[in-house]
């Protein structure tokens, strides 16, 4: 055996380690290269719509319908009609897209039909929205007959975020620790126990931000509506409950005619005139801000809720 | 002494999917007895422990393949498909290797044994909720506190609002999955104390990997490999003079 030191040769490794370092400065710039191109290309879309549009902003321009003089057009139909529409979404798609996500987790039996919906639901998101456009048109339009409809543009828009909501309360319930799961049956809870008692209270700040990204995709939806015969001109709003002819009920405005905020956006794109040009602007600016404001609630609600859940 | 006989494991076989996890296990448990299953890692300790609660039921693919464990004084084999898992869970309560409090209140989480037992009466809940931590060596530290959350406690304490939750429901059994593993030895030690004094109510199973501690706290010690129960007796016989070569291997250190 040799008695000598090691003595190590500091220029080499040092030498190696440089070389080495610079694919993390190469990987390093080009990520935040790449970074850029996704933020600044939204940036720059939304600072030109908000330099466009935020001076058209007023509350005449909230209060008025849809004109020919550009000046007096505003968005009351539009906002009004997206704010109905997405409630019928909401109330459409979150019960039965956490009831199927609850069953999946926890009753489904594993089998291959159970594989088979599973591939299937992420699949489901994938489909472009105009094919679901044109389903609704056949079914809820024309089979159920519920017409051209807030009715049917809710149930519409229900349908497209069904698989978004549904993944999304399957992923929250399986960020439930399986201790805490197994805990809950050992205590002799039955299924449905669990559920209600562990599983939906723990899983509620996930599903929570699945609903409202979901409905922040819904609310930009213009093709789907478009299909099953929104307007696109509209000077009034739906009867508000048990004011319209006798009898008047408390869901008329189900079945009012509709529009919503990215089709009087389209409407105005289309025309020739500038001043429509900046009517489309400031209507955007509010579409993307009530996106955003959902996103800024989904997040809020996530840290609020997620304070009281500890494992 | 005479003793008298809890539950009675007999011949049970047990498969995960295609591995034979169990093979023909015998093994009594004495009432209010504390009985230690020991053995190296994936001897089929907890695999056997699970089957006294039906856990393995909560996942595809497990099989009880024969034999069973009948309960006593009713021998009820608890394995057979007709009886309710739900019921046997109800009779053997569980207490697992991490603490796993629920995220309630450190009140919820012991009453949640009783709500799930159809109880309604808040006077009711409250003093058996409020028995079963002091059941649990835990009162002094929490009885101010009820309602904060329970992962708000340290880990021992965790532990012991785990076992309050396992007492009271007034079980027959209760099951201990290696219990002070995530532990601190202070916290370990009150534990094991704990579990000596519930034997005087309660029949107690423990699976542990510590062989001090199955020495320290069980009055009957089983040792099982691959699957196979190799020995069982009163602790002292098994860890003074095991009949086996394989386990006086595995208690002396030379294997495992």
């Amino acid at each position: 055996m040799s008695t000598e030191i090691k003595i190590a040769d500091l220029q080499g490794i040092r030498a190696i380690i440089r070389r080495a370092r610079r694919w993390d400065i190469f990987f390093t710039l080009l990520g935040i290269l790449s970074l850029m191109v996704g933020i600044l290309t939204f940036v720059a879309l939304f600072m030109d719509m908000a330099i466009k549009g935020v001076p058209r902003l007023d509350a005449d321009f909230f209060l008025s319908f849809p004109s020919r003089r550009a000046g007096e057009a505003g968005i009351l139909s539009a906002w009004v009609g997206t704010v109905l529409v997405m409630a019928v979404t909401a109330l459409a798609a979150v019960p039965l897209g956490v009831a199927a996500g609850v069953y999946l987790e926890e009753y489904a039996p594993k089998n291959w039909m159970t594989d088979i919906i599973e591939i299937n639901i992420s699949n489901l998101a994938g489909v472009p929205s105009i094919v679901y456009g044109l389903l609704a048109l056949g079914l809820f339009v024309y089979y159920f007959g519920f017409g051209q409809s807030i009715l049917s543009a809710g149930l519409t828009l229900a349908l497209l975020i069904l698989p978004v909501i549904i993944v999304a309360t399957r992923e929250a319930i399986r960020a439930i620790p399986t201790s805490i799961h197994e805990g809950a049956y050992a205590c002799g809870a039955t299924t449905w126990q669990t559920v209600k008692d562990h599983i939906l209270p723990y899983s509620t700040p996930g599903i929570l931000t699945g609903v409202i990204i979901g409905m922040a995709r819904a609310i930009g939806e213009t093709a789907p509506i478009i299909t099953i015969g929104a307007l696109t001109f509209i000077a009034f709003l739906p009867t508000a409950p048990f004011t319209g002819e006798p009898p008047a009920g408390l869901f008329d405005w189900l079945f009012a005619p509709f529009t919503v905020m990215p089709i009087q956006m389209f409407n105005w794109t289309s025309r020739p005139e500038a001043a429509f040009e900046v009517n489309a602007a400031a209507a955007g600016f509010i579409l993307v801000f009530m996106t955003l404001a959902m996103n800024g609630m989904a997040i809020y609600l996530r840290y609020r809720l997620r304070k009281n859940i500890k494992w | 002494m005479k003793r008298s006989l809890k539950a009675d494991v007999r011949d049970l076989d047990f498969y995960y999917g295609a591995f034979h996890a169990l093979k023909k296990v015998t093994m009594p448990v004495y009432a209010q007895q504390v009985t230690a299953l020991i053995g190296p890692s994936g001897c089929g300790k907890s695999t056997l422990l699970r089957c006294f609660n039906r856990m393995h039921d909560l996942y595809p693919g497990n099989r009880y393949a024969g034999g069973g464990i009948v309960l006593h004084p009713d021998d009820t084999n608890i394995l057979r498909p007709e009886v309710d898992p739900i019921e046997v869970r109800m009779r053997i309560s569980m207490v697992f290797q991490k603490p796993n409090p629920f995220p309630k209140s450190i009140y919820e989480n012991v009453a949640y044994s009783l709500r799930v037992r159809g109880m309604r009466n808040k006077s009711e809940i409250d003093d058996r909720v409020e028995a079963a931590i002091k059941g649990a060596a835990l009162w002094n530290e929490v009885s101010g506190r009820l309602s904060e959350l329970g992962a708000n406690l340290s880990g021992g304490q965790q532990q012991r609002l785990c076992i309050a939750r396992a007492l009271a429901s007034d079980p027959e059994i209760i099951l201990f999955d290696e219990p002070t593993s995530a532990l601190d030895p202070i916290a370990t030690a009150s534990i094991e104390e704990l579990v000596m004094e519930l034997k005087e109510k309660v029949t107690i199973l423990i699976v542990t990997h510590n062989m001090q501690q199955a020495a320290r706290i069980s009055d009957f010690t089983a040792y099982m490999y691959l699957g196979e129960m190799i020995e069982f007796g009163v602790t002292d016989q098994v860890f003074i003079k095991p009949k086996k070569k394989q386990t006086e291997d595995y208690i002396t250190g030379r294997f495992g």
